[in-house]
This record gives structure tokens, sequence and C-alpha cells, in this order.
């Protein structure tokens, strides 16, 4: 039906021979993490035909687009890389509490602090060795996110304000802020139609991996997500905030400083975040302005929950969600479609990921006979 | 000159016309929510529900001409959305705060591809009564143009408050609200009763989103609404899951949302960005004063997953 429903199908059948009777017993629920989101991806992705089938629009034109938008070419498959560099930076930002069992959905507002921290950095160290501005800038940015996301963490530890509501009440404050910032204080004096601070400056840009036009952020978020994977599974704290997540009593039993678990993790989500802002800053815009709100915070929730809250199956899911958006440009242009259709997707795609949970478990020839 | 002899009263005015004028989505949404979380089910959903309703009824208004049919169409959008939700949360083992994230991007997306074409054409608005007729002062008269939606809000959480009381159907939201098992346990079926609550509070988010577009400030645009459905959601948790209380709540952050504009016009610029989030600052301000980590809040229905 589509490119990615083949995927997941072929995947699944190379991996799950027949003869090896053991083998769904063994791996029945790692096939489930990919099969179950993989099928509600493609019923998403179908669902989403028919609606521009309805608009008089072929919707084997739009998977062609889709795919030739977001990886058919070299090109395509840089600006899809691009873009999901800041989806897994602020995919980290809710899945990391998530490990909590709280739900953070503010990433951009801590992208947006994160790219105001980073630009003031730049800005104050004018003059300074490239080096030095960029490291302050990722200082800036991660610290910047990282307290703003600890806000709402706190929040909930201290005063049991929901986490949920107060963090995406941080995002509408986190705006506010940048924009009164950027028109007054921050304000570059020649940015007349489109109110901007001043440029962080060519040489402190952090540039591209060479031989492609994609940025080094991409490499930031790979080593963030890697990072994660490690802190979560491989670590006596990612342990200890797994157990939290699992059963806070039973946390507090054993002797968990939750209050520290919850700021830790927390201020590392919004640092992610945070980092992202200053990827978009640094790698990107080159300054700070309203455009950085372009909703990568927003999409960040979409990719951490399709990856099921896992670090290292973010870095794929950013990668397709990014081709998403990728495509909607050519979308655009070649099918008429308004540039919200992709908006529309990704609001299709996470209903049913969502609904899709109902499915674990219950799927007849993956439980095997035990 | 009548318009400069009231000079800094205009401030204190504006507001009590925001009061007014910017309250009703607030009031609406709330309600809406309020009957939803007394059922023991929280949609965040609102905040695509409400861009929804707007869309739509600026649409039907704008294709039928009746304004009227367009908060009809807003109502029964709303009461859609509120379903889809409804029922993907009663599958089992999903959880209704993630739905609700899911539906607010997905109301949200929606509304702005169907709503493209909407942009451009000026759609029929509601009509307002002039309450202040006997007045001469231009401000005051302007603070006093009430729409009718703004009369039906507050009529209906004193009506929401007695039918939560005393009504059948009131007892049968809260009994699902407090104890699903004793709803059970009477023979309802508590998937069935929060269905209806959950679609009959899309319906008045709706009714609240075609306030937006089709009154005040009554035209179709992407950045129509900036967290007023996310910001109503939260004023239920600290108005106590009270319809009357959800009213007062309402109208003191209409009149905090209607502080930036008001200080803009005699000339206060400076701060306007930062006036204009008065409202979310607020939110947050009383959700820190209001809840407690030591206990659940007072009046929080038990089944509901965000107070556990």
């Amino acid at each position: 039906m589509t490119s990615e429903a083949a995927d997941s199908a072929e995947a699944v059948g190379t991996v799950a021979p027949a003869a090896d009777p053991g083998f769904l017993q063994r791996h029945g629920g790692t096939i489930e993490y990919v099969l179950i989101p993989g099928a509600a991806l493609a019923a998403a992705l179908a669902v989403f035909g028919i609606f521009v089938m309805l608009f008089g629009k072929n919707p084997l034109d739009l998977y062609f687009y889709m795919y030739y938008g977001a990886f058919g070419t070299w090109f395509s498959w840089q600006n899809t890389l691009t873009r999901a560099a800041p989806l897994i930076l602020t995919a980290l930002c809710t899945a990391l509490p998530a490990q909590l069992g709280m739900v953070i959905i503010g990433g951009e507002g801590a992208l947006l602090i994160g790219a105001l921290s980073a630009t003031g950095a730049a800005l104050a160290l004018q003059g300074m060795p490239p080096p030095v501005v960029q490291i302050a800038m990722v200082v800036a940015g991660v610290i910047g996110g990282g307290l703003w996301i600890m806000l709402a963490g706190a929040l909930r530890q201290y005063r049991g304000v929901n986490e949920t509501i107060s963090s995406l009440l941080l995002v509408y404050i986190a705006l506010a802020i940048l924009n009164h910032l950027v028109e007054g204080m921050m304000r570059d004096p020649a940015s007349l139609n489109k109110p901007s601070t001043r440029e962080i400056g060519a040489a402190n840009m952090i540039g591209t991996i060479p031989g492609t036009d994609v940025h080094w952020g991409l490499v930031f978020g790979l080593i963030a997500a890697v990072a994660a994977y490690i802190l979560i599974y491989h670590t006596v704290f990612g342990f200890a905030a797994r157990v939290a997540g699992g059963n806070i009593r039973a946390a507090k039993i054993v002797g968990l400083g939750v209050s520290k678990l919850i700021l830790t993790v927390c201020f590392l989500a919004g640092g992610a975040a945070g980092l992202a802002g200053m990827v978009e800053v640094a790698a990107v815009q080159g300054r700070t302005n309203a455009n950085l709100a372009a909703g990568y915070g927003f999409t960040g929730i979409l990719v951490a929950f399709l990856a099921r809250q896992n670090p290292l199956a973010i870095v794929p899911v950013a990668v397709l969600l990014g081709g998403i958006s990728a495509s909607g440009g050519l979308l655009q242009r070649r099918l008429g479609l308004p540039d919200a259709s992709v908006l529309v997707l990704q609001g299709i795609i996470f209903v049913f990921v969502l609904a899709s949970d109902a499915l674990y478990g219950r799927i007849g020839f993956l439980k095997g006979k035990s | 000159m009548a318009d400069g002899s009231i000079g800094l009263w205009t401030v204190p005015l504006a507001v009590l016309g925001g009061a007014i004028r910017v309250s009703t989505p607030f009031l609406f949404v709330s309600l809406g929510e309020c009957i939803t979380e007394r059922s023991g089910r929280i949609n965040l959903g609102l905040e695509g529900t409400l861009v929804m309703g707007a869309m739509s009824a600026y649409g039907i208004s704008y294709l039928t001409g009746s304004p009227w049919l367009g908060v009809l169409a807003a109502g029964i959008t709303g009461a859609l959305l509120g379903a889809l939700h409804a029922g993907i949360c009663s599958l089992p083992r999903v959880n209704d705060v993630a739905v609700g994230i899911a539906l607010m991007l997905f109301g949200t997306g929606l509304a702005f591809y169907l709503g493209k074409p909407l942009i451009e054409p000026t759609a029929p608005r509601l009509p307002a009564i002039d309450f202040g007729w006997w007045s001469d002062i231009p401000q005051l008269r302007a603070a006093l143009r009430v729409n009718v939606l703004f009369l039906i809000g507050v009529a209906l959480a004193p009506i929401l408050y007695w039918a939560f009381r005393t009504t059948r159907w009131g007892l049968l939201i809260r009994t699902a609200g407090e104890s699903s098992d004793a709803a059970r346990a009477m023979g309802h079926s508590v998937l069935l009763i929060r269905l209806r609550a959950t679609m009959v509070g899309g319906f008045l988010a709706g009714i609240g989103g075609s306030f937006l577009s089709l009154f005040y400030p009554g035209s179709w645009n992407e950045g129509l609404s900036s967290g007023q459905g996310i910001t109503a959601v939260a004023l239920v948790i600290f108005a106590r899951w009270d319809p009357l209380l959800c009213l007062w709540a309402s109208l003191a952050f209409g009149g905090a949302a209607a502080l930036g504009p008001a200080l803009q016009s005699v000339g206060v610029t400076s701060g306007y960005h930062l006036f204009n989030a008065a409202p979310y600052i607020l939110t947050l301000a009383i959700m820190i004063i209001t809840c407690s980590p030591k206990r659940t809040l007072t009046g929080a229905p038990a089944e509901l997953s965000i107070t556990r």
C-alpha cells in the first residue's frame, strides 16, 4: 500500500523465520514494537490518502511525492536529515521525563529559551575565537532550556502542579519572552519588517558536515540520543529513574531521591530541546526571531510517542517525520495541497499510534505457546 | 471631546469590556471541560476543538449567510471531535492525556488545512446587544456591547451547577467520575457516560470557538487561538470542578487577556507581549498557589488520571 508499510512488512518477514519455533517467544515483544507502530503508520497514511482523495487529488501521486520529497534524491535526503536534527532533540524532551511517568509537552518553549540564551551568549562574546563562542552557545542553550523544563518538574514535585499543563503554558510564556526581547532589548535596529536580534556572525556558525549540506546539529542529535539511551538503560541513575517511573512508592521505600531524579531528568530533557534551539540559531537562522517557533517542539512529542519513548528508536522516527515535513514543500508545489497538510498527517499518525496501544499483547501469532 | 476626557479610565473600561468579551471562549471551554472531567476523563484536545469550531463556524456562516448556523456547525464539529476522543480512550490501555495532545495537534492541523480558503472572505458575524445605550462615553458603550453567547454562557454556569447536584444525568456523570465501579454496579456503562460527557464538552468548546471567529476578534486566521483552550482546561482545575467558579475564573481571565491591548491603546507599548502572556502567567501562578503535593485537590473527581 505504502512504502513504509512495505518496509515494515519486509523487515518482519526477514527477521521472523518460521523454522525456529522459539523465535517468536523470545523476540515477540521486539517484533511487536516494530510491527504495531508500522501498521499504525500505514493505516494513518491510508486515511490521509482518502482525505486528500476527497479534495480531488490522486493518493498515489501523494505517496509518490511524499517519498520523492523525503527520500527520493540526495537533495531531499539532506533536507530530511536537516529537519530530523532538531526533532531528535525535542523528542528527547518528552521521552526522558516519560521514563519517570511524566508527560512533558513543552519542548517548543525550551527550544525558544535555548535559542535566546545561545544567541545572548554569542552576542556577549563577540570578538572571541569561534570555538569559544560555539561552546558558550551550547552551554547557554542547554542551561536555558534545561532550567525551563526543570521549572515544570519542580512545580510538579514541590507544588503538585500538573506538568503537562504547566509545560504547555510555559511554551506560550517563552514565546512572549522571545517576542518581548526580540522587539525590545535585543533588537537589531536594522531589522525593520521582521524584528530580530543581531546576527551571531558567520564565523560562529557551526557549519555543515563535510561533503553534505546537513549541519552538525544532526551529530549533536545522534550523540544526545545515544547518551540518553546509555543513561536510561545502562546506568544506575537510569535504573532508578525507571523504578521511580514504574512505582513511585516503591522508589521512595528503597530510598531513591525522587526529587533529585525528577529535577535532573527534567533538566536534561529541557537541555536537549534547548540544544535544538541553539542548533537552529547556530546552523540555520544565524539570529533569533519568531521564525524559530516552527513547531519542532510539537512534532517532537509525536516522535517520542511513535518511538515509544525509546531514545534510540527516536532517531529513525525523527528521520521519518523529518521526511514528512521535508516533503511538505513538494506537496504544495506539485499537488497544490496547503502547507497545513503535514500537520493533518501528523495528527492522524498520532491518533493511530495511540489507538494502536490497545493492540500490544493481543496479536495471536506473536504470543507464542507457553 | 469625550474621547480625551476620560484619559486613563480607558484601561479599566477596556478590561471590563475584555472581561465580558474575551472571557466567552474561556467560559464555554471550561464549562465543557468541567462536564468531561466530572465524568472522570480529561480532554486536553479542546485547544484543537476550539480552533476547529472557529474555522467551521466561519466557513458555514460564510457559505449559508447565517452566523447562527455557523455556531451550530461549530458545536457539532466539537461534539464529533469529542466522540473521537472518547472512542479512542475507550480502547484498553490508551492514555486520555496523550489522546488529548494528539487531538490538539490534529484539530489545529485540520482547521488550518480546511480553513486556507477562508482567510480572505468575510463572513456574516454574530450580532451584539447594546447594553450601554444610556451612556454617551464611547468606550463604555463599546465595553457593554454584549454578545448573546456570553449571556448563554453566564446562564449555563448556574444551570450546570444545579444539574450536577440534582438531576439524574448530573448524578450519573459524577458517579462515573468518582467511582467507575459504583456506576458499573448500578448497571450503567461508564464508557457510554463518558462518551456523552466528552461529546457535550466538545460541543460547548466548539461554540466557544465560533465566538472567536464570528464575534471577537471576528475573523478567521491561523493565529486566532493561542492557548485559550489549554488555559481553560487548566482553569477547570483551580475552579475545583465547580461551574460557578469556572464563570468567575473565566471573567478574571478575560480581564487579564484584555490588559495588553488596553495598555497599548493608551500608549504603553513597552511590555506588550508580556502583557499578552498575562493569562498564561496568571494560570500558572494560580495553579502554583492552589495545588499541593500532599493531598489531592478538594472536589477532584477520583477517577481523573491527572490528579492521581
